[in-house]
């Protein structure tokens, strides 16, 4: 009786082919951020945000709404996999990746002959550690010690974010 | 023979990587800028002008740091000696077992700390914007 009742209930979910090609970019940006979990760092939270790039190229090739759907999804997904999911490390992930979107948002629409990927990628790059270091100077640790950390944070958004410009500038030209 | 280093071919490849464009180099030296910045206003802290001595809970007396002076305490187990000499202090003189108050050094900068434990006595560098990081929490 009751398994009839469910088994009756049970509806496919409709999906679109937009829906399996946002699917299709996350898995890659799932891919590289799951690579990137690996790498050792010797500051925690200085990465090297390769699953950006994904974003990135969605940005260019198929506009914001589905690189925010891949950077969104792709944050919550890691987290799942990686069993951070509603921890600190997972709200900073979000906070980051909401304003380096925001940031994105407005940087489109520079002028393309003069800013390439390369000044999208460093203004997220800031945006997405800014977005971070907000959670935690505001929420983890209300101290005005964490002051300390900033440079190091700049940098590392400053040179990653150039490197990752680059990378995905060659991607683009492909 | 694997890691045979070929010249030609990795000059080829950086060759054939895009040459960000003039608004790229704009943002990049900017950035550069707002690190600098950065490093200047959060890692260089400025010379202490005051000085907190405390003894247990209680505040002992804040003395400026620009003067030649030798300050007696009685503490919990006997007599600490602090030395203020031109902008920087140091414990000179401690009854405590480990002397790690005098290892501590001079201290001249804002925000440095220096305690002795057994002697419950601690030192507290403060500039005149008032206290900068607060190194005993942090």
């Amino acid at each position: 009786m009751t398994r009839s009742t469910i088994r009756n209930k049970t509806t496919k979910i409709q999906t679109t082919p937009a829906d399996h090609h946002i699917a299709k970019l996350t898995a890659f940006a799932i891919g590289l951020h799951m690579i990137e979990a690996v790498i050792p760092s010797p500051l925690p939270g200085v990465k090297p945000g390769i699953a950006n790039i994904v974003t990135l190229h969605v940005l260019y090739q198929y506009g914001f709404g589905t690189a925010a759907w891949v950077s969104l999804l792709r944050v919550f997904a890691s987290s799942l996999l990686l069993g951070q999911f509603l921890t600190p490390t997972f709200v900073l992930s979000l906070s980051g990746a909401l304003l380096g979107l925001s940031c994105l948002y407005l940087a489109q629409h520079l002028p393309k002959k003069y800013f390439s990927v390369i000044s999208l990628s460093i203004f997220a790059a800031f945006a997405h550690v800014g977005g971070q270091l907000l959670i935690v100077r505001f929420w983890l640790i209300p101290h005005t010690g964490i002051g300390y950390l900033f440079p190091i944070f700049a940098v590392a958004a400053l040179v990653f974010g150039f490197i990752n410009g680059i990378v995905c500038m060659r991607l683009l030209q492909k | 023979m694997l890691f045979k280093f070929n010249l030609k071919r990795l000059s080829t490849q950086i060759a054939q990587y895009p040459k960000p464009l003039k608004g790229d180099w704009l943002v990049f030296l900017m950035s550069v800028v707002v690190v600098i910045y950065l490093f200047q206003n959060l890692w260089i802290t400025q010379a202490a002008s005051q000085l907190n001595i405390r003894q247990g809970n209680e505040l002992v007396g804040t003395y400026d740091l620009n003067q030649t002076k030798e300050i007696h305490l009685h503490g919990r187990i006997g007599d600490t000696i602090i030395q203020i000499e031109q902008g920087k202090v140091r414990f000179k003189q401690s009854p405590c077992n480990n002397q790690y108050c005098l290892h501590q050094g001079w201290l001249s900068r804002a925000g440095q700390v220096a305690i002795c434990i057994p002697n419950q006595v601690s030192l507290q560098l403060i500039s005149n914007r008032g206290p900068e990081y607060d190194s005993l929490n942090y």
